[in-house]
């Protein structure tokens, strides 16, 4: 069984441009756009990070010296080797597409469609890549930072249904 | 009325044809919360089920981004509302990683104690709903009576009943006192006794039994694979909780059992609930008896917990650091710096992923709902069994919609 320090020596060997830094105990890796899929299958195939435990997205819009728009996070965990790995994506517009994960981990699948639904961020391959919390005629990608927390009206101009049309 | 062109059971008769689509919910009494299936049946047999959340979506998350880290907690209440307290140790939990502070040890045996007492609160829930779902109408009431007796402990520790917001970043909203010692030992005398009774009433009740064994059965890869965690995955030979695997507040210290079982069914999960209450029984006799003494919340002169209301009124020391906190301009220390932080909550992994700008404001407050990713296998389990196993199933994965829509 490999540590962690040995999981991201591996990883660092085999991926250029793999940064890491450690934060509160915490590990975590930066991993280039066009690599990210590879790296995550080799992470979960060769490495035991069998269970995907969360994928999140952070928009560093006002940022203080952030020099990428997008922040794609995967929360990587090994149920046998209790290893915990933060993965992260750095995206910038215009392309903002990564591949799913889904077919790595079934999990993946509402979770992507929650990074959609709220970023915009695109996975290409998912299955089923619809927006999940919000309806689907809803234009804007809330959680980003250029989304005010008011909206922009879309409360106001929701389409009403009257017992008739229906 | 024009007449069918295809005659039943032809070669030219499309799957579509014969299948039936029923509207499950959003208003159901089983989905107990606003959630919405739409199934494919054939018959009886569900073919298919497509889930349709958001109904209850109220951007939690983009609150948590206007919200200071200690207002924020009202907010974690009303996520999982059957166990709020646990929401905001997690909440909390994730906020003193990323401002790395260091809990005083009474705080962390009074964080516990709750913790452990929403446990049961929450277990309690799901495996009544799941009896009542089931035709268990007397387990119910059985369960919710001692959930009124944990209601009635967090009402004399914090003043509200359900939604509580006790934690505070760097301590608790008042000091545990003896009244409510008091209740929690009456409380582990009185409910092993109840747990017996619920026990008698449905481990080996024929038609419970029979309607949940072998029902959306969830393997163990399966179980991984799709990222479930808590109760569920437990059932099914996961040996994954957090509080052994990472030990936040000091459960290293306490001795108890991980609770799991091999099967993955609706009945394993509900076993998987009644095994886990009396290992809470156990931690929380453990941690009632030994609360370390001396101050809850850490010392004033750090500046990260909020002063008591004497210290602010009667000390010069209390009131300035009162002011340092609350004022828009001031606050924590926050480093800009990202961390996830995951507590074990009744119904699984609650993760906070905290991104700090260096303002009193979360930059992002990303929360890991155990219900949503456990709605997400839902479709899966229900394949192929009967409408009338969509009520088991969906009371044993114990969807909360708040949760799940945030």
């Amino acid at each position: 069984m490999s540590t962690l320090s040995e999981v991201v020596a591996a990883l660092k060997d085999r991926f250029a441009e793999v940064t890491d830094s450690e934060f509160r105990g915490q590990t975590r890796v930066v991993v280039q756009q066009s690599q990210c899929f590879d790296a995550l299958s080799c992470l979960k195939n060769e490495y035991g990070f069998d269970m995907l435990v969360d994928v999140t997205c952070v928009d560093y819009l006002n940022f203080r010296d952030a020099t990428d728009r997008f922040g794609l996070v995967y929360v990587l965990a090994g149920t046998e080797s209790n290893l915990q790995l933060t993965v992260r994506v750095m995206l910038n517009e215009p392309d903002l597409t990564v591949p799913s994960v889904v077919p790595l981990w079934e999990g993946a699948n509402w979770m992507e469609r929650e990074v959609w639904d709220m970023f915009g961020i695109r996975f290409e391959g998912h299955p089923d890549l619809r927006r999940i919390l919000l309806p689907e005629e809803f234009a804007a990608h809330p959680l980003r930072k250029d989304y005010p927390l008011q909206g922009r009206g879309e409360r106001h101009n929701f389409p009403v249904l009257t017992r008739a049309e229906a | 009325m024009t007449t069918a062109t295809r005659t039943i059971g032809s070669a030219s008769a499309r799957e579509e044809d014969y299948l039936w689509t029923l509207n499950f919910g959003p208003q159901h009494p089983a989905t107990h919360t606003t959630l919405r299936i739409v199934l494919k049946l054939d018959g009886e047999r569900v073919v298919d089920a497509v889930p349709d959340i958001g109904y209850l979506h109220s951007g939690f998350e983009k609150l948590g981004e206007h919200l200071d880290y200690n207002q924020y907690v009202t907010v974690t209440d009303r996520m999982n509302y059957i166990s709020p307290m646990a929401n905001n140790v997690a909440w909390h939990h994730a906020v003193e990683t990323l401002l790395g502070i260091e809990l005083t040890p009474r705080c962390k045996y009074i964080r516990v104690l709750i913790s452990e007492l929403a446990r049961i609160s929450d277990h309690l829930l799901s495996t009544g709903a799941m009896g009542l779902d089931t035709g268990a109408f007397t387990f119910f009431l059985y369960a919710f009576y001692q959930r009124e007796k944990i209601y009635d402990i967090f009402e004399t520790l914090c003043g509200a009943r359900f939604t509580n917001s006790y934690t505070r970043v760097g301590g608790v909203m008042h000091d545990i006192t003896p009244l409510v010692v008091e209740k929690i030992r009456a409380f582990i005398k009185d409910f092993p006794k109840t747990l017996e009774d619920m026990e008698k009433l449905l481990n080996r009740n024929r038609i419970f039994v029979d309607r949940t064994t072998d029902v959306g059965v969830l393997t163990k890869e399966e179980a991984i694979n799709r990222s479930c965690t808590g109760p569920i995955a437990r059932a099914s030979g996961v040996t994954r909780d957090v509080r052994k695997d990472q030990p936040y507040l000091g459960y290293e210290d306490f001795d108890f059992q991980v609770c799991c079982a091999k099967a993955g069914d609706c009945f394993a999960r509900y076993y998987v609930r009644m095994a886990e209450m009396r290992e809470s029984l156990k931690i929380l006799a453990q941690a009632v008896e030994n609360i370390p003494a001396g101050p809850a919340n850490i010392g004033v002169d750090e500046r990260t917990a909020l002063p008591t209301k004497q210290q602010v009124y009667q000390t010069i020391e209390g009131t300035i650091t009162h002011f340092e906190l609350v004022m828009a301009n001031r606050g924590f220390e926050v480093p800009c710096e990202e961390v996830y932080a995951a507590n074990e909550t009744g119904n699984g992994e609650l993760g906070f992923y905290i991104a700090g700008d260096g303002s009193n404001v979360a930059y992002r407050a990303r929360c890991r709902p155990p219900s949503f990713i456990h709605f997400a296998v839902f479709p899966h389990l229900i394949r192929g069994h009967t409408l009338s196993d969509l009520v088991a199933v969906l009371g044993s994965l114990n969807i909360i919609a708040a949760e799940l829509d945030r």
